[in-house]
């Protein structure tokens, strides 16, 4: 039986978190009241002329830069058209034949491998606005125009991907990189990132590019890996029996897990691009990219290649603290606060990560701070408080954003260092169990961390456990 | 002189030499327009009360002893596609019949900030498409010099009103030759100025690479002075250029004597009315005779294609501008019977089916047709590279001259009705549409009559060479008596009705 291998290219629309639409001054804002973030501009009223937002200019090299394309030193805007009612010019504004970045690529990891997917182009464009369909039989249709003209870049890959799972991997080095940027929010869910995928079998080893098929409607990296799957086995059946894959645009559905014909070939629009005349072209000189360039922030691989060698980390370590800016951040602050960067990192990776997960809450929402983390830390280090009780403080920091010793104060949770008041206890647990001191000094050495386990029982985890173990030995 | 047949600068020495007050300016403009424009036809809608009520502030700020600009007080009128806040802005067309704007154009809120006072907004060709005035949703506007003829167009109504003292000054838009045919066609000064010195935000577009709002003047010095007002620089319109604009009237010396003039070979061939034509050279004699250094220019690529790349070019991108003309936030919508419902599809096709007027549709379809897949290249992208040529032609010609001269118009205002192709009509714009094309300023001025009816000569300069425009145009004009002229408004077929509404004689 042949084996195949997929063909698979994304075209990524990612919204821009400027303060103001591309081309007008209105806020761009997501979750507004409907129709009220619009002026007569992004309203297309007669008359009305589109002023490109520099920013948008910006942050498009910004993400080109990133994505290690050629940025364009001469650019235009062209006019897509077509009539949508969620489109007020019946035109979006966006770039066609002389796009703003070309030929990037970026690496991505997969199985410890190194895939380089290449960046075909990337370019700005407007956003259309929401149609709210009436519910039930309602014959009318709602239009919400909030979102009309927020910029947008389109990223394009070539159709380098051989895997849903690569897909899935780029897209989330692809939000990474674009977050680090600070130009997206990158929320799927919210749909300030779609992205569709184009894929085609062939024989597996074989350098042809068979029929390819669109996939649109998928709304998270999940969705679009599970689309994917699906449909190269669609595909797969297809060929296997006979079949055809024709050239046409599928929707995925989540409830079903399967993709549907939405529109044939045939039917694709005529969109009469042409060069916006209301829009001068934009030319970039090499010293306005090279300021750019080096505005730069750290992007994700480079910072976790630092983690591994400033701090001492290892690979895995560095990989998740580096996952996001916020958290890369929010972990270097500790850092900067306290001596010993791998307990910093046990302590984010394994216990904040942990409550953050179950709280389903992100890093920027944790009112656990990292000078929370750093105060907790020192208490440690000074014995005021025990490792164990330390989890428990780490808790209650999270849920409360109180500081350690005010919890440590309500709570008695004060570590005991009295060693007057500490082998009082042990002598009592020590004539307790004749048994147990009898093995011991058989040299049973584990009966020791019974001894210690019953201090801890007795002073509810508050005993200095260098103490016990000190007041023990000396006593046996 | 009545005060409605002064010049702008006329009534502001007088409103300096306190001979006349703001208000009774106006009023007598007002009274003007009530006695003759039913003859005329040149508005679509007057805002009496305001410009009343504006004139009154002016007057008070006059006697408050506030210094004041040129223009204050001078009742002017714009066409209806120039955005006027809470004013209906119509583009002589159904689609926008009850449009109000929430806004105004740039260019009405610098003249209003030389408190220049609103008559009203004046008809054009539906969408400015069109040289009669006669594609007007509402009406057509006459020419007052025979009222049986067109006042050109598509500022028809801009011209009329100018020329028959229904306005000081009116403001009108250029994308092939509005502003300056039916300037030729009124017997009055039209300027095109270079594409990017006056800002098209507010104005509705027809085609925006070439369009451009300018004046329309009873003479050269009042072009100057609206044009001191409006042009520069436009945050809002990214094609705005940049620059400082100079005090135009500064350029009024009267002195022609040494500028290079060159009369376009190819304008003055077979296709011009040889009555024209004679016209034309006396104008070009006496430009000579005042010490101008001319020559014949040959500009065959310009004259050869610039119709027909106008014409690909211009309806590619109204038939994008106007798609936003859809029934679904603003202006006209097509509504269903009852009973009848109609899909989104429906909606779209019956709503601009007859929102649209057949000129405008019809270059909607060209534009749809030459920028959809298969014609792009044949069409669009040909005419672009053509356009190049065009460009360059005319650099080349400014090597050699410092301005070029030809008539505006190959022939004399035509009687309504007479043009029924639309070919023909889109033929009488051929001089005047090159200069769009090469982005140039251009100015129409009276050069002469053919039977009572006025001719006009088009002078072009460089880009940005408004200047040179104005001296040449302004040195002709102080040479010649045409610009005093005033139209009989008069039908020629039937004195009767002519001697009712003429209070001039």
């Amino acid at each position: 039986m042949t084996k195949y291998e997929a063909v698979i290219g994304l075209e990524v629309h990612v919204e821009l978190r400027t303060k103001t639409k591309a081309f007008c001054s209105c806020p761009n804002e997501f979750g507004s009241e409907p129709n009220s973030n619009v002026c007569p501009i992004c309203l297309s009223m007669p008359g009305t002329l589109p002023v490109l937002n520099k920013s948008l200019l910006e942050y498009g090299i910004k993400a080109g830069l990133a994505m290690n394309c050629e940025i364009a030193h001469y650019c235009k805007f062209d006019r897509k058209n077509y009539f949508y009612p969620d489109l007020p010019k019946a035109y979006q504004i966006s770039q066609n034949d002389f796009p703003l970045c070309r030929n990037g690529y970026l690496d991505i990891e997969v199985d410890g491998e190194v895939r380089r997917i290449g960046i075909n182009r990337i370019h700005m464009e407007e956003d259309a606005g929401k149609l709210l369909h009436g519910e039930g039989k309602a014959d009318y249709s709602l239009v919400d125009l909030n979102r009309g003209g927020v910029p947008l870049l389109e990223i394009v890959t070539e159709p380098d991907i051989r895997t849903p799972e690569e897909a899935r991997l780029f897209l989330e080095n692809l939000k990474q990189i674009l977050q680090y940027l600070d130009v997206s929010d990158c929320k799927m869910e919210e749909g300030s990132l779609r992205c569709d995928a184009n894929i085609s079998l062939r024989p597996a080893g074989s350098s042809v590019l068979n029929t390819k098929v669109e996939i649109k409607n998928m709304n998270s990296f999940k969705a679009v890996q599970h689309a994917l799957e699906s449909e190269i086995s669609r595909q797969q059946k297809l060929y296997e029996t006979g079949g055809e894959v024709v050239q046409e645009t599928r929707a995925w559905d989540e409830n079903t897990g399967k993709t549907s014909v939405m529109r044939a070939k045939e039917t694709a629009s005529d969109y009469r691009y042409f060069p916006d005349p209301d829009l001068v072209p934009v030319v970039l000189n090499d010293e306005m990219i090279d300021e750019i360039r080096e505005g730069l922030p750290e992007l994700p691989a480079a910072r976790k290649q630092r983690f591994i060698e400033e701090y001492g980390l290892p690979a895995y370590d560095a990989g998740v603290l580096t996952s996001s800016k916020e958290l890369a951040d929010y972990y270097e602050e500790c850092v900067r606060g306290y001596h010993d960067p791998k307990k910093v990192s046990n302590w984010v990776m394994v216990e904040l990560l942990r409550l953050l997960n179950t709280n389903s809450l992100d890093i920027k929402e944790s009112k656990l701070t990292p000078s929370h983390l750093i105060e907790m830390l020192n208490m440690m280090d000074k014995g005021t408080i025990s490792g164990k009780i330390a989890k428990t403080v780490f808790e209650e920091m999270f849920v409360s954003g109180k500081r350690a010793a005010q919890i440590v104060e309500e709570k008695g949770l004060l570590q005991i260092s009295d060693e007057d008041q500490l082998a009082a206890i042990i002598d009592e647990i020590i004539a307790a169990h004749p048994e147990v001191v009898e093995d011991y000094r058989k040299g049973k050495k584990k009966a020791l961390g019974f001894f210690v386990g019953q201090v801890m029982k007795k002073t509810r985890g508050k005993a200095n456990p260098q103490i016990v173990n000190k007041l023990l030995l000396a006593r046996l | 002189m009545e005060i409605f047949d002064l010049t702008a600068h006329e009534l502001s020495d007088l409103l300096e030499k306190k001979e006349v007050t703001d208000i009774e300016i106006t009023s007598a403009v007002l009274k003007r327009i009530h006695q003759i424009d039913g003859d005329i036809r040149a508005y679509v809608t007057i805002t009496e009360e305001n410009a009343l009520h504006a004139a009154k502030n002016v007057h008070e700020r006059r006697n408050k002893g506030d210094a004041l600009p040129p223009l204050a007080g001078i009742p002017m009128a714009l066409k209806d596609n120039i955005c006027t806040r809470g004013v209906r802005t119509t583009c002589s067309s159904r689609m926008l019949e009850n449009f109000i704007p929430p806004y105004s154009a740039t260019v009405v809120d610098r003249l209003l900030e030389n408190s220049a006072v609103l008559l009203g907004k004046l008809n054009m060709d539906e969408f400015a498409m069109g040289s009669s005035t006669e594609s007007s949703y509402f009406f057509p506007t006459r020419n007052p010099w025979d009222i049986d003829r067109v006042p050109g167009g598509s500022s028809g109504g801009s011209a009329a009103a100018v020329a028959a003292g229904e306005a000081v000054f009116a403001l009108g838009s250029d994308t092939g030759g509005s502003i300056r045919q039916p300037a030729a066609f009124c017997g009055i000064v039209g300027m095109k100025p270079t594409y990017g010195l006056v800002s098209r935000s507010g104005v509705v577009a027809f085609a925006s690479s070439m369009d451009q709002v300018g004046p329309l003047t009873k003479d050269v010095r009042d072009c100057a002075l609206v044009m001191n007002a409006i042009a520069g620089y436009d945050p809002l319109d990214s094609t705005s250029v940049k620059r400082n604009v100079p005090d135009y009237t500064t350029f009024l010396t009267g002195e022609v004597k040494g500028k290079r003039i060159g009369v376009v070979r190819e304008m003055i061939d077979d296709g011009l009315n040889p009555r024209v034509a004679e016209v034309f050279k006396k104008a070009v004699n006496k430009l000579e005779g005042l010490g101008a250094v001319v020559d014949e220019c040959s500009l065959p690529v310009a004259a050869a294609s610039s119709v027909p790349v106008y014409h690909i070019i211009a309806p590619a991108e109204a038939s994008s501008n106007l798609a936003r003309f859809d029934g679904v936030r603003f202006g006209y919508r097509a509504v269903p019977e009852k009973g009848e419902k109609y899909t989104l599809e429906e909606m779209y096709m019956k709503t601009r089916g007859k929102g649209f007027g057949p000129e405008v549709k019809r270059r909607i379809m060209m534009g749809t047709y030459v920028l959809s897949s298969g014609s792009y290249e044949k069409y669009y992208i040909k005419a672009a590279k053509v356009r190049t040529l065009i460009k360059k032609e005319f650099e080349q010609a400014y090597e050699r001259f410092d301005v070029l001269i030809t008539p505006t118009t190959p022939d004399l205002p035509f009687l309504l009705g007479e043009k029924v192709n639309p070919l023909d009509s889109y033929d009488s714009d051929k001089y005047t549409v090159p200069v769009n094309i090469a982005g140039l300023p251009a100015i129409s001025i009276p050069c002469g009559f053919v039977d009572g009816l006025p001719v006009g000569m088009q002078i072009i300069a460089p880009a940005f060479r408004e200047d040179s425009l104005f001296q040449v145009a302004y040195a002709f004009e102080q040479n010649t008596p045409y610009h005093r002229e005033r139209p009989p408004i008069k039908r020629r077929a039937s004195e009767e009705k002519a001697k009712g509404s003429d209070i001039d004689d």
